[in-house]
């Protein structure tokens, strides 16, 4: 039987910020994780990529990153994307000392 | 200090119009990303986990104070108010929006400096020992070379495509403070019959197959320098693979080859390329000569420091852990440490920066020196001026003494900062040194260079350091080994592994169980880990960093 498929989202980073922003369900994106559209099919996944990569104007080098759905939604399952969507451990900078940022 | 020439000037400006042009042409989208990239990263800029990063040359680590100042702005204006400096001497910016680099890169070129090739498979910024100029052991300043070799190297038609990245290091010493010996080309000053010329090492390198540089000619004397290297990166541009990046650089090249081969083809290729130099690069390298002429070193009484050495016992172990002798002796190096404990290695703030600029402004004839250990230098210093210097360096906290010592630490930005990383590295860092700064052994465990990678890379010099911690991802998990026995000087050596990785929670406390076991088998206070890992092996210190192995044999 085939591997059950591994949850995932769409991440890039952003063309001007260069910061992390997800892909969300509604084809914008987001810089909080949680709001990201989790896709639970591979077919699927590999059309949103195809999606989030035309988009070549706002955004730079999309994959999809394995999620784990947690209580308030997808959750990192390795520490690389854990960083990502917090910031460096040496200084309070990054993505963790904003509010949640609205949809862009 | 290089002043830049009319051309400098013109050239830089244009070669930063052409990359604004390219940026908004990135914006509007009529260049796709697979189009910029290579334009962005001969330019410095790379894209990071959280942001763009800048990475600016400090051609062979000399900076005036103007130009150390506007390291600061930069930082301040652009960026999030620090700078970390590199192991390569450069200064990166982790922050920086790709819309504003272009007026970063204006903003450089205002005190000349730039950050052409930091990035590419291009010749990189040629660094040299950050003690040139001042050092008591040295045959001669070799920075003159080092940016007659910027000059040749920048924009170099021939070497824009290469298999792979080219570092070139050069010192004036016996005493290799540069590294030269893992380098692709590695060049140490030897004066011959009252002629100057270089000993030339090539194929050094570190990265995932560590190489120390093997003796591509004992001597070559000026007149024939350039020819002779552009022949040999002519060499390698041909013959170097470029089938697989892994084995692209020219390490690897010399290995396969072999270095006789190697030296017989580029004898081989200097004959035709020598007769193209006709005197014009040493006509060059004499106007460069020119604008490093040192300084007028003033004459004063020493008395004043001598009076704050026997009654300042601060200023003193300062004094002792971070000034090396000048060659002048009323003067003295002073190593400024932006290795605070529990700091980031090779971080400082912009006011840090203005405040070391206005140290050589005030005192030291206008020269700053970035160090591949990632601290800054002030070359020239007239001893009289220590205490005040010290009192200053106090007010920023930058007054740490402990060059040279277990918290000095080389650390790569790992994964805080790096798309390339497997793990992090700064944390390791700041958590060691501020473990051995509780236990206030720093001191007594004397001499020690640990230096951390966040992955096979290499770019904290693991490889080389007296205790090397590479950080690897196992399993989705951090995981660091350790290497011990490396050695980045004169007498170089690729440190020896010590056996299976430890976490992330159990690295510092694996490094407490080895350093406590040097300081109980050394066979006197004077005995440095070096020394004692040479004459005992690798056994003592693998029993303290696996004591359940040794209790399971038992």
């Amino acid at each position: 039987m085939a591997r059950a498929f591994t949850p995932k989202v769409v991440t890039a980073n952003h063309l001007l910020e260069g910061d992390v922003i997800y892909l969300t369900a509604t084809d914008d994106w987001s810089r909080t994780l949680s709001e990201a559209e989790v896709i639970t099919d591979e077919a699927h996944a590999q059309v949103r990529l195809l999606d989030a990569e035309r988009q070549a104007n706002i955004i730079v080098g999309a994959y999809l990153a394995d999620v784990a759905l947690g209580a308030t939604g997808p959750e990192p399952t390795h520490f690389r994307e854990d960083f990502r969507r917090t910031g460096p451990s040496n200084y309070f900078h990054g993505k963790q000392e904003l509010p949640p940022q609205p949809q862009t | 200090m290089y002043r830049y020439s009319e051309f400098d000037t013109e050239f830089l400006a244009e070669r930063n119009a052409q990359f604004r042009a390219q940026v908004d042409r990135r914006i509007d989208g009529s260049l796709t990303e697979d189009e910029f990239k290579p334009l962005r990263l001969m330019n410095g800029v790379y894209l990071q986990l959280h942001a763009y990063m800048l990475r600016v040359a400090i051609p062979y680590g000399t900076l005036s104070s103007d130009q150390m100042r506007q390291l600061a702005l930069l930082a301040e204006k652009w960026d999030r108010g620090y700078g970390h400096f590199t192991t390569r001497q450069n200064i990166q910016y982790n922050w920086p929006k790709l819309n504003d680099i272009p007026d970063m890169l204006d903003s450089l070129a205002e005190v000349g400096m730039h950050a052409i090739q930091t990035s590419g498979n291009t010749i990189r910024n040629v660094t040299a020992d950050h003690f040139a100029g001042a050092a008591a052991d040295e045959v001669a300043d070799p920075r003159p070379y080092a940016e007659l070799l910027r000059q040749w190297s920048t924009d170099h038609p021939e070497f824009q495509f290469m298999p792979r990245k080219f570092k070139i290091a050069i010192t004036g010493a016996e005493n290799d403070r540069a590294v030269i010996k893992a380098h692709d080309i590695g060049l140490q000053l030897i004066e011959r019959d009252g002629v100057l010329g270089a000993k030339v090492i090539v194929g050094g390198g570190l990265g995932r197959t560590p190489m120390i540089g093997k003796t591509l000619s004992e001597y070559v004397a000026f007149d024939d320098l350039l020819a002779y290297l552009e022949s040999t990166v002519s060499v390698w541009n041909q013959i170097g693979r470029r089938d697989n990046k892994y084995k692209a650089r020219i390490k690897i090249t010399v290995h396969e080859h072999g270095i006789d081969a190697i030296r017989a083809k580029v004898n081989e290729r200097f004959l035709q390329v020598r007769p193209q130099f006709k005197g014009a690069d040493m006509a060059l390298l004499e106007e460069i000569k020119g604008h490093f002429a040192p300084p007028t070193f003033r004459e004063a009484s020493v008395a004043s420091f001598e009076s704050a050495y026997s009654n300042d016992p601060v200023f003193r172990s300062w004094v002792d852990t971070n000034i090396s002798a000048h060659k002048n002796a009323d003067h003295a190096i002073v190593t400024i440490s932006i290795k605070k404990h529990g700091q980031t290695p090779g971080d400082a703030t912009a006011d840090q920066m203005r405040a070391m600029a206005d140290l050589a402004q005030e005192f030291g004839y206008d020269e700053l020196r970035i160090s591949h250990e990632q601290n800054v230098i002030l070359p020239h210093v007239h001893k009289s001026d220590l205490p005040a210097i010290h009192a200053r360096l106090k007010e920023h906290e930058l007054a740490t003494a402990n060059i040279g010592l277990i918290s000095d630490i080389i650390a790569c930005p790992g994964m805080d900062y790096c798309a390339l990383a497997t793990a992090r590295s700064i944390p390791v860092a700041q958590k060691i040194a501020t473990r051995f700064d509780e236990l206030k052994l720093e001191h007594d465990i004397g001499e020690m260079k640990i230096k951390i990678s966040g992955c096979i890379n290499a770019c904290g010099h693991h490889h080389v350091g007296h205790i090397g911690i590479l950080g690897l991802d196992r399993a989705g998990v951090e995981n660091y080994q350790i290497t011990l026995g490396g050695d980045a000087t004169e007498t170089a050596a690729v440190g020896e592994r010590a056996g299976p990785g430890f976490s992330y929670d159990e690295i510092v406390p694996a490094i407490e169980r080895l350093v406590l076991a040097y300081l109980d088998v050394r066979n006197s206070e004077e005995e440095t880990f070096l020394e004692s890992y040479r004459r005992l092996g690798l056994a003592p210190f693998k029993a303290a960093l696996y004591p359940e192995a040794q209790a399971d044999a038992a």
